[in-house]
């Protein structure tokens, strides 16, 4: 029943456009750039830009602003984007246009972010590789994936590696599914920020430095971040040392963190398996910096922590007065931490099965020296309040 | 200079005249939901790029857009019974259907004589603006509609002697939008009563004769290179106006950074005093802030505007070559604000 329903689904998903789509090949070779960009400029509402197999040497950024257009390459390994030799724009590849595929090719060494969709809504990322080759540096782009703006956003089976910001960002967005994904040797892994009803579940976040991010940050546009679930993913080993540019707010996300919840309400970590990661698995934190934002609240509220399996974490802490801790807590910092500033109505509800701390600071001013740590009291596995993220139709069966 | 002023002004009362005979612009091309393939179907130009057509009203502005030391020629064509909305403030002009802003980019040649490479012109249909961009043939009788974009190598000297060799960028039809994009429509960004000057009072004439109110007050913006014009921060205003607003604002590209430049006052942090980066990568080079007060060197600002890494670089389209003059401006204003305390 459930595959027939797909199926339909599916059917009509492709049998609207299809009275008019025509597909556009582009090839790689001699002049990919203007190529590629005249197809996505005079691609058409239904249409396909179909890439062929090979490398794409492209000499600027590429753009698309045609609502209802999928980009298919012949696969995120034999379909390149390669970015290399960039000399302008931002970005490798720029969406700002709504009901957006992009699907099953690379992008390589872009100079600023990877893939960028601003104000694109329903836009689906699926079977896409952005990777700065040469491994993690900080003069590797920003954002591998980076949808900002934009109402209902899918990322499905996608792989992020090298980005020095996030390698999956989803920005101040609205409905947001992140799954099936893989994000290694970023700064931060998977990075959910100023957005609204996010589900990022069954992705591995592995050699980043941060695996996990949900954070809300002042001075934008929208803010208030809640209602993130992070389930069913492998968040390990997040130990590759932070190679963020200064200034950057994950300059700040300690090397050797699993899930770094900052300024957010309404978010549930469950069923994940978290190890590995030698500073914490778990952070719960407010925003710590000077701010001047009336209508901007510094504090978690309402996080709640339960099921994670949870491997080693805590041997070397990568924050001021982390080492102290440790030291005094026999060798280790324990597997979840929470500062503390907010009281009670900031307390995460912690039901893991290991150690949690509250480091007791008064308030997001405090210096880290003035800490107070002592462990927190088990909490009572929450029940699921959040429903999952449902997308429209269409998108899911783009991925099928 | 001076001089030639009063014999433009005569040219340009003879063209208007002769204008009046003509009308070979083609309101047909300018209103067609197919895009011309070349400029010519358009009659902007009478054969190549340095006779406009005597339809056309050629103006400036007083505070340009800085696009690699390119020299701008810019022109609007408004349908003979058209009638021009100016806002009140500094009087940004609303065009009526079947308008058309056309602007030439070069750089002068070997004689001196300006070698033009593209024309881009905003077309106002039925519909709302179209952006479309033309690159000049090599033999300069006509250009071609380039939707792709380009990249054409470019060697100039700049104003102090130095030899300049870039690769000059044409922007892709795309990229016409990124930057004239107001709430995803495209939209004129230079023709602003506040900050249009005209080679001649016949040219400003023939403009205001399509005003709806001919005597509307419109606030001038401070020209940036004439200290006469206004204050330091005034004229850092209208530099980072001209170069940045037009994404950095509410409802531009640039929206998400909650960095904006319009002229408008969203309150400091918004205008990047002591704003930390949101998504600037390695853009942030290593700083905290946007503007460090009394820090141009530790300005991310400054940072990015001297940087010529398209992953650093702002603003991130139509520059290969910094702007040292207006750079140097920005340096000056953000020396000049009291620094935050330590």
């Amino acid at each position: 029943m459930k595959i027939a329903s797909l199926v339909t689904a599916a059917l009509l998903a492709y049998a609207a456009p299809a009275v008019y789509a025509k597909t556009i090949n582009v090839t790689p070779g001699a002049n990919a750039q203007e190529k590629l960009q005249e197809a996505l400029i005079t691609a058409e509402p239904g249409d396909t830009v179909q890439l062929g197999e090979g490398k794409f040497v492209l000499t600027d950024g590429l753009s698309l602003d045609v609502n209802k257009v999928t980009v298919k390459g012949a696969g995120a390994k034999s379909t390149i984007l390669d970015f290399t030799g960039q000399q302008g724009a931002g970005e490798g590849l720029l969406v700002t246009s709504d009901d957006v595929v992009l699907r099953d090719f690379a992008v390589e060494n872009s100079k600023g972010d990877g893939i960028k969709s601003k104000g694109a809504d329903r836009i689906v990322y699926h079977n896409l590789r952005v990777e700065w080759t040469g491994g993690p540096k900080e003069t590797n782009g920003a954002y591998g994936v980076y949808p900002v703006d934009s109402t209902d956003v899918l990322i499905d089976s996608v792989i992020v590696r090298g980005a020095s910001d996030a390698g999956i960002y989803v920005g101040q967005s609205r409905n947001i599914i992140v799954r099936n994904s893989v994000a290694m040797e970023n700064v931060a892994g998977i990075e959910i920020e100023n957005s609204y009803n996010a589900d990022v579940h069954d992705n591995v976040a592995t050699k980043n430095a941060g695996g996990v991010l949900v954070f809300d940050l002042p001075n934008l546009p929208q803010m208030g971040g809640h209602n993130v679930r992070i389930f069913e993913n492998v968040i390990v080993d997040n130990m590759t040392p932070n190679f963020a540019p200064k200034g950057n707010i994950v300059a700040n996300v300690p090397t050797g963190t699993g899930v770094m919840v900052m300024a957010n309400r309404n978010v549930e970590v469950f069923d994940n398996v978290i190890g590995e990661n030698g500073t914490t698995n778990v952070m719960i934190v407010g925003y710590r910096f000077p701010h001047s934002d009336k209508t901007y609240n510094p504090l978690p509220s309402n996080v709640a922590v339960w099921d994670n399996q949870h491997m080693r974490a805590g041997w070397d802490p990568k924050f001021p007065g982390g080492t102290e801790i440790a030291a005094a807590m026999g060798g280790s910092f324990p597997s979840i931490f929470w500062d503390g500033a907010g009281g009670a109505v900031s307390a995460p509800v912690i039901a893991d099965n290991v150690m949690a701390l509250s480091l007791g600071l008064s308030d997001l001013a405090a210096d880290p020296g003035t800490a107070k740590p002592a462990p927190m009291a088990r909490g009572v596995k929450p029940a699921k309040t959040l429903p999952a993220i449902k997308l429209p139709d269409n998108m899911e069966a783009a991925v099928k | 200079m001076r001089l030639l002023l009063p014999a433009l002004a005569l040219l340009g009362a003879a063209a208007s005249l002769s204008a009046a005979r003509t009308g070979q612009i083609s309101q047909d091309a300018i209103m067609s939901s197919a895009a011309p393939a070349t400029l010519s179907e358009f009659g902007f130009f009478d054969g190549d790029a340095s006779h406009p057509s005597a339809e056309l009203i050629p103006y400036k502005l007083s505070t340009p857009l800085f696009s690699d030391y390119s020299e701008k020629q810019r022109f609007i064509y408004l349908p003979q019974t058209g009638v021009l909305k100016a806002e009140e403030g500094d009087g940004r002009l609303d065009f009526p259907v079947g308008s058309a802003i056309i602007k030439s980019f070069g750089y002068p040649s070997e004689t001196g004589a300006l070698k033009v490479i593209e024309t881009r012109v905003l077309l106002r249909n039925a519909t709302g603006w179209v952006a479309l961009p033309y690159i000049w043939r090599a033999d300069g009788k006509d250009a071609d509609l380039r939707v792709g974009g380009a990249r054409v190598p470019v060697h100039f000297k700049s104003a102090s002697g130095t030899a300049k060799d870039i690769n000059y960028g044409v922007p892709n039809k795309n990229q016409c939008k990124q930057c004239h994009s107001t709430n995803g429509e495209i939209m004129p960004i230079g023709p602003r009563l506040g900050n249009m000057a005209f080679a001649s009072k016949a040219d400003e004439m023939r403009l205001f004769a399509h005003l709806s109110a001919q005597n509307m007050p419109v606030m001038k913006w401070a020209k940036w290179d004439d200290p006469k014009s206004g204050s330091l921060s005034q004229r850092a205003t209208s530099y980072l106006r001209i170069n940045c607003g037009h994404c950095h604002n509410p409802a531009g590209s640039a929206s998400n950074s909650g960095l904006f430049f319009d002229g408008k006052d969203y309150g400091p942090a918004n205008a990047g005093i002591n704003k930390r980066p949101v998504a600037a990568g390695r853009g942030s080079g290593n700083m905290d802030f946007v503007i460090d007060p009394g820090h141009p060197e530790q300005s991310i600002l400054i940072y990015r505007l001297k940087s010529l890494d398209p992953g650093i670089s702002m603003p991130e389209l139509g520059r290969t070559t910094a702007h040292d003059e207006g750079v140097k401006l920005l340096e000056e204003w953000i020396a000049s604000m009291k620094a935050n305390k330590t």
